[in-house]
């Protein structure tokens, strides 16, 4: 335990809650403990009694959105089974929000208010690296670039997730600012929404700093028969590849068919944001317990 | 076979044939997509290194791999014979495996040697060895001070870097990990 880094983390804290009160959003709370988890190709959700821990707070807090809320904020635990490492731990803290009736341009210029914001409380040249203009690029260009080839046009996830990793991600470790990666390809689409091209590509973003993905986001998928099928093909996926299946999600489904207006969202890694703001290299640096 | 979810730091895996050890090792998981590892590796028998990664469903060769307790015997040509302190075979191990720890090699030294597929790949030798000084300028008198060093060399040419107030004929404690002089051995 690091005194210092506890009170950074406070801070921080308390002022992205300030951050998002005074721009009118409302915080809000949604179940920690679900009755079934998002589905995802590659995150599995830890079991517990008659339901699962919560892997994001999405689709809750859309049907909120459904409901008839706009802005909505909500920072919290959420837990992946089996994810430990420099940048990972099974339960970490995200900060996620939902602004109804802008795109995901208007949702990477309020994300970089908010680092604007938080930057001076951190230390070393967290300052310099989170106030520096961005660098945006699309995925296309990005893999292009330096891995050769075009992941829009004809789309391989094995050799994408491996490229992304060995060959784009240590590029972007040398940016000094942040850099943001856009228009993923519709493979890898997740909840976004498309945006049809040409070349058509999801309407998602990620945003990076020293090479670490904080955070990702979308303009939000709303056709609740799209979104239906999005989530039965996951689920094909993971009983192939024999993992963990879920129950659909059917009050989300309702509440999407039952309208859910245009809006942006985004979910960002709080714990690495602290590590970006601390200067530390290792994730269980900045919780103050990492082993449960 | 070692699955991925075994790999970790200090790991010894086989990848076509050749032994590497993990130097480090990183869980990766891009935004949506698969969880990786992510290792660097070094290759046990050539030092060479290289970064691979590997995906969760991915296997890994288990290398056979044996560190065995042997007694350094004799000398014989290009090669140092050991014997096994459990069943007392005797043990050839060539020159190039023992390298420059040859001039730190003593009679009845008790050693690790690491076997790959029965095959001699390395020699451990315990962490300090005395030695005499054979040759070296006499230094000043009363010059304690160690961060200042001279040429000095063994009775086996070994040649090391002392501090001044080394003469010859003293003992002095080696480092076998870096093959540098550690402190001076007061004579009884």
């Amino acid at each position: 335990m690091k005194r210092h880094l506890l009170e950074l983390r406070s801070r921080v804290l308390a002022a992205t809650r300030d951050f998002f009160q005074k721009r009118d959003y409302t915080q809000v709370e949604t179940p920690v403990w679900v009755a079934t988890p998002a589905m995802e190709e590659h995150i599995d959700a830890v079991s517990a009694g008659e339901g699962w821990l919560r892997t994001s707070p999405e689709l809750h807090m859309k049907r909120l959105i459904c409901e008839g809320m706009e802005r909505i904020y909500q920072m919290g635990p959420c837990f992946r089974r089996g994810e430990r490492g420099a940048r990972h731990l099974p339960e970490y803290t995200m900060l996620e929000w939902y602004h109804v009736g802008i795109g995901s341009e208007a949702l990477l210029e309020e994300t970089l208010d908010l680092l604007t914001a938080l930057a001076p409380l951190g230390e070393g040249t967290a300052l310099a690296d989170l106030g520096a203009e961005p660098l945006i690029m699309t995925v296309q260009d990005a893999f292009w670039l330096w891995a050769g080839w075009d992941p829009v046009d004809a789309f391989d996830a094995d050799r994408f997730d491996l490229d992304l990793v060995e060959k784009v991600e240590p590029v972007l470790a040398e940016q000094p600012g942040p850099v943001v990666l856009k228009d993923f390809p519709l493979e890898r689409s997740a909840l976004a929404a498309c945006r049809p091209g040409p070349p058509p590509v999801a309407d998602r973003w990620e945003l990076y700093l020293g090479g670490m993905e904080l955070a990702n986001a979308y303009h939000e998928l709303t056709d609740p028969h799209e979104q239906r099928q999005r989530f039965l093909a996951c689920r094909n996926q993971r009983q192939q590849r024999g993992q963990d299946v879920y129950p659909l999600d059917e009050p989300f489904l309702t509440a999407l068919e039952n309208g859910m207006p245009s809006c942006s969202g985004i979910a960002l890694g709080m714990d690495r944001l602290l590590m970006v703001l601390s200067g530390c290299e290792q994730i269980q640096d900045v919780v103050a317990f990492s082993k449960g | 076979m070692y699955s991925a979810s075994d790999l970790r730091k200090g790991l010894k895996i086989e990848i076509e044939g050749q032994p590497y050890a993990i130097t480090d090792f990183q869980f990766v998981k891009p935004g949506k997509g698969q969880a990786l590892y992510r290792c660097k590796l070094k290759n046990i028998l050539t030092g060479t290194t290289m970064d691979k990664t590997y995906r969760s469903t991915d296997k890994v060769g288990k290398p056979d791999l044996m560190q065995r307790d042997m007694t350094y015997s004799y000398p014989d040509g290009e090669h140092y014979v050991f014997m096994d302190d459990d069943t007392y075979e005797q043990v050839v191990v060539d020159g190039d495996v023992v390298g420059d720890l040859k001039y730190f090699l003593l009679e009845e030294m008790q050693c690790k040697v690491l076997f790959f597929n029965d095959t001699a790949i390395d020699v451990e030798l315990p962490v300090f060895v005395e030695k005499e000084i054979d040759q070296t300028e006499p230094g000043a008198r009363g010059d304690t001070a160690t961060n200042v060093t001279k040429p000095a060399k063994l009775d086996n040419g070994y040649e090391i870097q002392v501090p001044l107030f080394i003469n010859e004929g003293d003992l002095v404690r080696i480092d076998t990990r870096t093959g540098e002089y550690a402190d001076r051995v007061n004579k009884k």
